[in-house]
């Protein structure tokens, strides 16, 4: 039976799945359902200087049907005073000592008001501190949060006021609005910080309200940027994740990260993992479906691990990380070519569409006879479902031509119906920074790019 | 709104909420060359219409389904939709086709109950069109060419328009109402509509020849032919039945048993207009088997589930009346033979003798009859129906016909008529465009 514990820069947790510092951890009422529920830690809604909110604090993003793809808001930081919650999160660490508890923390940028709020944080008996530098609206205008964290100078130093009196593990909360978030990530550990946590929120509009013209939500009649999270986010989360976690520096420290963005299954929660993640932050998926989330995080992570042989996380954690390449490193001469299982395919032929329309042009629409037609090919005197259901074409790849592109693969809507299958290319293995060295000619000049694809068999159509 | 569930005949399924819309629009996989738009015999491009709904375009999504089918509103609730457009979605065969006829109806309700007029309508072209019969061919023939800018007259015996889709259709699958509703929305077209003008009473061909630059019969059938039976004048005719049952319900007779001759959707019908409308027990009388009805498979299972007896290889021999009342009919049992020009296998008596089967209703739906008129106007006829070339002109030049009362294959049906006459308009157009300096 897989064991789910974590150990995280010293905090120990029976799962690796915490509460994300947000409304989900705004009290002890909701925490102590929380971990009622199953969570393995929380992370307490940040508190720091008084705040006033306003309403229609959040807007969400739907795709196709599907609410809350993605999430933003305008929320600010805890909104109830300090001393309630010192003194709530107090009680919750005395009530559940195998949970970790973790509060996030923000304040002006001076070193006695950081002084103070750890030593605050550290009485109440909480197993951890993780330092708000992501917050993109509104406490970023006072200079706090993303305003932080965009400037690694900035961020290195506050970590250093902070690392000077803290007892208790200091996690370092990253922002994704900068254009490379591994420099704040080295700043954080330079200035000593024990752990890493990535990614807040992403600065986004969530859309206009096309019979006003307000922003939606509007919040009486303005909006603006909001930190977006949720589903869509993931991918970000995971690329900036993986490069975090691949940084010699922040390897060589070494700190470990807590990976979190758009975590809505156990699925994701597993990438995370693979990409070198040592704990999970969660948020979006709460405020969409509660606490009660938590039962099948852990079931499904843990029967995935018993299904895989791996008894602890540490088995398989950061096995992906080796596989993260920049593309100079990629194998040109790796060759895969799309494969449709015609006994699984129900013929929609948006694979033929996408790919005759957006890539390669190498599907074909074959008729009964075996013959390639064309689309919208038959009489317009035919009706019923029998014809229209015996006369439809079958889509099926020229494999000679297919690029291997993986369009029609993601755009079939049947499960295991477009195989990307290995093909042998019959060329040598080569990378492009190897053929670079190598023949530098070929990565400069088209007339020897054209004579070294001639020359090696590559035919681009 | 919704029908009153007190009302025994109301609209079987209520309109999609906009929510049920929107989720089943999204489900759409917007299939490329898409095989429900192929099955449509007007070719509408379903697709296009259903996302047209899930981006929240409704008119678009109507205008869409107007380029292809003017009635859309009526095929949206009568065509059969498993052996159409739903029957050929690649949903289908491992899960649930998407319900195209209710997001049909869905897109045609938006535009109907807002009052949006969004069929543009070509400048006149001066000339003038005669139809003849305000069915759906005739109401398809009519807006297609009204919209190309003809200046179009409708001929209408009866004294409503809609043909079979107010008179005939059970209100069940179509209120009047919303036939009507079509109708209007082809008059605000342009169209003229003149009811109690029959063509061979008050109104001949050569007369409209004269008069227009073209006509077109869109005449329908006729009455339920006769049974050459004994008792046969107390057989009420299934059409008149429907009929009644949407025009004066209220004084509608249903009978206690009631005996519904006929093995076709008609048939089907009318069991069930007599069982929702008050009948204890009712039977259907068949002389072939199941396998060879007419009737669509669906509308076969929702009889079954309406509690109707079925009685197959079974051919009444007569009525049996006493002092006057129908007390019920006589029959033969059946078998099958070998098979007929359709294919089905014909009936033909067994052994045995009569056996009676007691009614004091009997209904007879056993199909109707061919277009007498054709022969009277001097129409080349094939098997009886009016003889039409691949255009759609009869052997009249500038005469055209379609709908029911050319249709000598395969079945009649609702949204056939409809392409029937946008083919015959476009014929038309062509042939006067042709013409116009001549």
């Amino acid at each position: 039976m897989a064991d789910l514990n974590i150990e995280f820069a010293g905090i120990k947790s029976p799962n690796p799945f915490w509460l994300a510092s947000a409304p989900p951890t705004n009290s002890s009422a909701q925490i102590h359902r929380a971990f009622e529920a199953g969570w393995g830690g929380a992370v307490w809604k940040t508190i720091g200087p008084p705040v006033l909110n306003v309403s229609n604090r959040y807007g969400a993003w739907e795709y196709g049907g599907q609410k809350m793809a993605g999430i933003n808001n305008v929320e600010l930081i805890s909104d109830r005073p300090l001393e309630t919650n010192l003194r709530e999160i107090r009680e919750v660490k005395r009530a559940w000592p195998d949970r970790a508890v973790i509060v996030s923390a923000m304040v002006e940028s001076k070193p006695d008001a950081w002084r103070t709020i750890v030593h605050q944080i550290e009485d109440t008996g909480a197993d951890g501190i993780e330092l708000n530098y992501g917050c993109p609206h509104g406490m970023s205008e006072r200079g706090m949060g993303s305003a932080v964290g965009q400037v690694p100078e900035y961020c290195e130093q506050i970590t250093r006021w902070v690392m000077d009196g803290a007892k208790i593990p200091v996690i370092v909360k990253l922002t994704p609005n900068i254009t490379n978030i591994v420099y704040p990530a080295r700043a954080a550990v330079r200035a000593g910080a024990s752990a890493l946590s990535l990614i807040n929120t992403i600065n986004s509009i969530t859309g206009i309200d096309l019979d006003t013209f307000e922003t939606e939500p509007s919040i009486g009649g303005r909006g603006g940027h909001g930190g977006y999270a949720g589903p869509a986010v993931k991918p970000v989360a995971l690329n900036m994740v993986a490069a975090v976690c691949n940084d010699e520096e922040v390897r060589k420290a070494p700190v470990p990260v807590s990976g979190m963005g758009g975590i809505s299954t156990w699925k994701d929660a597993v990438e995370f993992l693979l990409l070198g993640a040592g704990s999970l932050q969660i948020c979006t998926a709460v405020m969409h479906y509660g606490y009660r989330i938590i039962e099948d995080l852990c079931d499904g992570l843990a029967n995935w691990m018993d299904s895989k042989n791996f008894r602890t996380i540490a088995d398989f954690r950061g096995r992906t990380l080796s596989r993260i390449a920049d593309f100079k490193d990629f194998n040109l001469s790796f060759r895969a070519a799309a494969r449709i299982d015609e006994a699984r395919c129900i013929k929609c032929n948006l694979c033929y569409a996408a790919c005759n329309d957006a890539a390669h042009q190498c599907i074909d629409l074959i008729d009964s006879s075996g013959k390639a037609v064309q689309p919208y090919a038959w009489d317009a005197a035919s009706n019923g479902r029998a014809e229209a259901v015996a006369n439809r074409p079958q889509p099926r790849v020229r494999e000679g031509d297919c690029v291997g592109c993986r369009l029609c693969y993601n755009v079939c809507p049947v499960e295991k119906c477009i195989e990307m299958a290995e093909v042998p290319s019959g060329r040598d293995a080569v990378t492009w920074d190897q053929l670079a060295k190598a023949r530098p000619e070929v990565t400069e000049d088209w007339e020897a790019m054209q004579q070294y694809r001639k020359a090696v068999g590559i035919k681009v159509h | 709104m919704e029908p009153l569930k007190t009302e025994p005949l109301g609209e079987q399924f209520p309109p999609l909420t906009a929510q049920e819309a929107l989720i089943e629009a999204n489900r759409c996989l917007f299939c490329y060359d898409a095989p429900c738009t192929q099955a449509c015999p007007t070719h509408i491009d379903v697709p296009r219409f259903i996302k047209k709904i899930a981006t929240g375009n409704l008119r678009g999504s109507a205008s869409t389904i107007f380029e292809a089918n003017l009635l859309g509103a009526t095929c949206a609730r009568v065509c059969p939709v498993q052996e159409l457009c739903e029957g050929a979605c690649v949903l289908g065969a491992e899960h649930k086709p998407i319900m195209i006829g209710r997001l049909q109806r869905y897109a045609m309700d938006y535009v109907y109950s807002q009052g949006l007029n969004t069929i543009r309508i070509a400048p006149a072209t001066g000339r003038k069109i005669a139809i003849a019969g305000c069915g759906p061919a005739g109401l398809s023939c009519a807006g297609e060419l009204a919209r190309r800018g003809y200046q179009v007259t409708v001929f209408e015996q009866r004294e409503l328009g809609g043909g079979l889709s107010t008179y005939g259709i059970i209100s069940l699958r179509e209120p009047v109402q919303a036939s009507l509703e079509e109708v209007k929305m082809i008059e605000r077209l342009g169209v003229r509509i003149e009811t109690r003008r029959e063509l061979g009473a008050d109104l001949s061909l050569d007369d409209l020849r004269a008069r227009f630059d073209a006509v077109f019969l869109g005449l329908g059938l006729g009455a339920v032919p006769a049974m050459g039976i004994a008792g046969e004048d107390h057989i009420i005719d299934g059409l008149a039945y429907i009929e009644q049952s949407k025009m004066n319900q209220s004084a509608m007779k249903v009978g206690r048993r009631v005996a519904v001759i006929g093995g076709g959707n008609t048939a089907i019908d009318c069991a069930t207009v007599a069982r929702r409308l008050g009948a204890e027990h009712v039977v259907m009388i068949y002389r072939r088997s199941a396998r060879e009805m007419s009737a669509y498979p669906h509308e076969y299972e929702f009889i079954k589930k309406e509690g109707v007896e079925m009685r197959f290889l079974t051919q009444p021999t007569g009525v049996i009346v006493e002092g006057g009342k129908v007390v019920g009919l006589r029959a033969i049992r059946m078998e099958l033979g070998p098979p007929d020009a359709s294919g089905r296998r014909v009936a033909q008596p067994s052994k045995g003798g009569e056996f009676t089967i007691p009614a004091d209703q009997v209904v007879k739906a056993i199909g109707q009859e061919k277009p007498a008129l054709a022969e009277r106007l001097g129409l080349a006829t094939d098997r009886g129906y009016i003889k039409v070339a691949r255009n759609f002109e009869t052997s009249m030049p500038g005469v055209f016909a379609g709908g029911d009362c050319i249709r000598v294959k395969s079945a009649a049906s609702t949204v056939m008529a409809v392409q029937d006459g946008k083919l015959a308009a476009a014929s038309i157009h062509k042939k006067l465009s042709e013409t116009r300096n001549g």
